[in-house]
């Protein structure tokens, strides 16, 4: 059948236009309906479960100034549908002003394991050469920002370590 | 002819595929089949999805339905519409088989067609039972293991059957291994495979004509049928999407074989089938499990074959409308039977497992406070969380706590505390207050409305607890005096009749305690043990 024999409707629509439009506005929908929850599951990021904590790391009332001091310490984490318990270190340091900070233990540039260097009193990252100083400052290398830190407190001379921050502190 | 048809084709294959020829006469009788192809892809596609966040091992399983339930954005939806088109699924292949065999459509040369689509439902039926078992929560467990059991009862296959579904008496991982291959590996290419074999048969027959349509010049199926598939698609996809969003789907607990209350029943669309087996003991019982199913099969392959006369208006096909009057009244009288047949849980409670828990965590000082926070209908001046205006402050958003202390201070004299308060005085005893202030100060914006969902019987528990100072010598996450055992995991080491032979008399089943005895009515005794039993390990 031509479209010309088509009834027109008052408002100047084919019967086959509107069959047209109904069906595209209503897979429109569908699409619409599936694709925008399903985008929804899949990046927004589900509930915390969880609140935050802070752990026992050691003993920081015997801590040097200047002299950075690995620590290994249990966390829990949450990891999806489970809770890890897993080993973590927190490289510490009693500052200038007293004060007690814990640096996550991965560069900031692609997130290598670095050490402290005795002899030249800095952090060096053995991947890419990346240095940072004792104030968790990038001295040379690729890092793109200095050390992240994690949330840090001292109750009768035990450090307690919440969440690592992400460093905003630019290279 | 555009650039990408000449390198393709594709523009000119589904021009091909829309402006088929069919017959005059169809209309919204023939949209089951796409409805059914739509909700198969619907299946896959939020099938897909779960399983971005699924692990498929006992266990792991459940738990990780439980994080897309109560965790991931959005993934009660995608999981409400995964369970509830299942459900839709068949009853609309149902649909489609009912109308081919009203009108005969099956009939030569169309018997391949049938005969595929008898192959689809009891695919459609596959997934149902292998998909059962994935959430690994009791329902799961139980159901499966009728199940295999009735598989391994199949005379001279049975023994291979129950090895083929890793039964051999238990089901187990290599159970549910073998079911999630299936209903993720296995069935959905087949399935595919024989949608496309369907479908092109179709075409290659056409869509049967009705006696009406001699003579009639035929119509294209784009755009008025597709026109009226896609009404109808809308319709299924509408009434889908309230389901998932509205119904409850259900999730019970962690599978439990030693749990000996459960009574197991499949889904819906397998109740006829539950209650078939009853009427066949001992013997016999094969008669309900594998013949008389068989033989329906059977009878389904061989509709096209014994029903070879010319086609009819379906208005003259009186034998099939009785066959279809018949099947439905078996199917339903059967159902209901079922239906009737299961035992009320009158007194037990049913907890969702597929909402927040956080309730769980709390402990029963703070899970008693909301039950004093019920009592007194504090909620009708104070907003918890995010609501409406209130006459009182919202009582998580208040920024910094007040103490304990001052609360209870306030409860007593609300004035003295917050001059011109228009609060009227709390009349609790100390222990009550203390109670309320307990969960008041737990309360966060973020764990507002997952606390305020607690459930009743979990609550009414609480109370009981704390009346019986239950914590002077049991733990209960974390918090109370450890001369009793802790009462956390309480679940794994003994039964709910043990627990609630022990309140009773202790010293029957633990010679030596001194725990004192407890007479519960039924109601206490039966909310107190669930609330036990729900405690996290």
């Amino acid at each position: 059948m031509a479209i010309a024999e088509q009834p027109v409707s008052e408002t100047g629509m084919t019967r086959r236009g509107f069959y047209v439009s109904v069906i595209y506005g209503l897979w429109g929908l569908i699409g619409a309906a599936l694709s925008i929850p399903a985008a929804v599951y899949l990046l927004f990021p589900p509930r915390l479960r969880k609140a935050p904590e802070f752990v026992e790391a050691g003993d920081v009332s015997q801590l040097e100034p200047r002299v950075p001091v690995e620590m290994v310490f249990r966390q829990n984490r949450v990891d999806g549908w489970k809770i890890v318990s897993e080993k973590t270190t927190a490289w510490v340091v009693k500052l200038a002003d007293n004060k007690v900070v814990a640096y996550g233990p991965q560069c900031t540039h692609l997130g290598c394991a670095y050490h402290w260097d005795e002899n030249r009193s800095e952090f060096l990252c053995p991947c890419h050469t990346s240095v940072f100083s004792v104030e968790g400052k990038v001295v040379s290398g690729p890092a793109p920002r200095a050390l992240d830190r994690y949330e840090t407190k001292v109750e009768n001379g035990k450090l307690l370590l919440g969440t690592l921050h992400e460093s905003k502190e630019k290279a | 002819m555009s650039w990408l048809d000449h390198r393709t084709g594709i523009e000119t294959a589904i021009r091909n595929f829309l402006y088929e020829d069919i017959p005059a006469s169809s209309g919204w009788r023939q949209v089951f089949g796409s409805v059914a192809v739509f909700l198969f892809l619907v299946q896959a596609f939020t099938g897909a999805l779960l399983a971005f966040n699924y692990a498929p091992t006992p266990g792991d399983a459940y738990n990780s339905l439980r994080y897309i339930l109560t965790e991931v954005t959005g993934g009660h939806l995608i999981r409400g519409l995964h369970h509830w088109g299942a459900s839709m699924l068949i009853v609309v292949v149902v649909l489609h088989m009912t109308q081919v065999f009203l009108w005969g459509a099956y009939k030569k040369p169309r018997e391949a067609t049938w005969l595929v689509g008898v192959v689809l439902l009891l695919l459609t039926m596959a997934y149902g039972l292998t998909g059962y078992l994935l959430p690994w929560d009791n329902r799961a467990y139980w159901g499966t293991v009728v199940s295999t059991q009735i598989a391994a009862r199949i005379p001279l296959l049975g023994p291979y059957m129950s090895r083929l579904l890793g039964g051999e008496g238990a089901v187990g991982v290599v159970t549910f291994a073998r079911f999630y291959g299936l209903h993720v590996l296995l069935l959905p290419p087949a399935t595919g495979l024989l949608i496309a074999t369907h479908i092109y048969l179709v075409r290659k027959h056409g869509v049967a004509p009705t006696p009406n349509d001699e003579g009639r010049p035929s119509m294209k199926f784009y755009p008025r049928q597709a026109f009226t598939d896609t009404v109808a698609i809308f319709a299924a996809f509408v009434v889908l999407f309230v389901m998932a969003v509205a119904a409850r789907v259900p999730l019970e607990r962690l599978a439990d074989p030693t749990d000996t209350t459960y009574v197991p029943r499949p889904d819906w669309y397998f109740l006829f089938l539950f209650q078939t087996l009853k009427f066949f003991d001992g013997p016999l019982e094969v008669v309900g499990s594998v013949v008389l199913p068989g033989l329906a099969v059977l009878a389904l392959l061989l509709v096209p074959f014994v029903d070879r006369g010319r086609v009819m208006r379906v208005t003259r096909r009186t034998a099939a409308i009785g066959v279809v009057a018949l099947a439905g009244l078996g199917w339903t009288g059967l159902t209901v039977a079922a239906v009737a047949t299961t035992p009320k849980a009158d007194n037990t409670v049913e907890i969702d497992f597929g909402a927040p828990t956080d309730w769980m965590q709390l402990s029963p000082q703070e899970l008693a406070g909301i039950g004093y926070f019920r009592k007194e209908n504090c909620a009708s001046c104070h907003a918890v969380g995010g609501g409406k205006a209130h006459i009182g402050p919202d009582l998580a958003n208040v920024p910094i706590k007040k103490s304990a202390a001052w609360m209870i201070e306030h409860f007593k004299r609300p004035s003295t505390m917050v001059p011109g308060s228009s609060m009227p005085p709390i009349q609790l005893s100390t222990a009550q207050l203390n109670a309320l202030a307990a969960f008041l100060l737990k309360l966060t914006p973020r764990n507002a409305d997952a606390l305020a969902s607690a459930p009743d019987f979990a609550v009414e528990a609480a109370l009981l607890y704390q009346e019986k100072n239950c914590g002077a010598c049991h733990q209960v996450n974390g918090v109370g005096m450890k001369i009793g055992p802790p009462l956390n995991g309480l679940a794994r080491r003994r039964t709910k009749t043990w627990v609630a032979q022990h309140f009773a008399n202790p010293q029957a089943l633990s010679p030596g305690s001194f725990m004192p005895s407890y007479q519960f009515s039924a109601r206490q005794m039966d909310r107190m043990v669930t609330y036990l039993f729900t405690l996290p390990d």
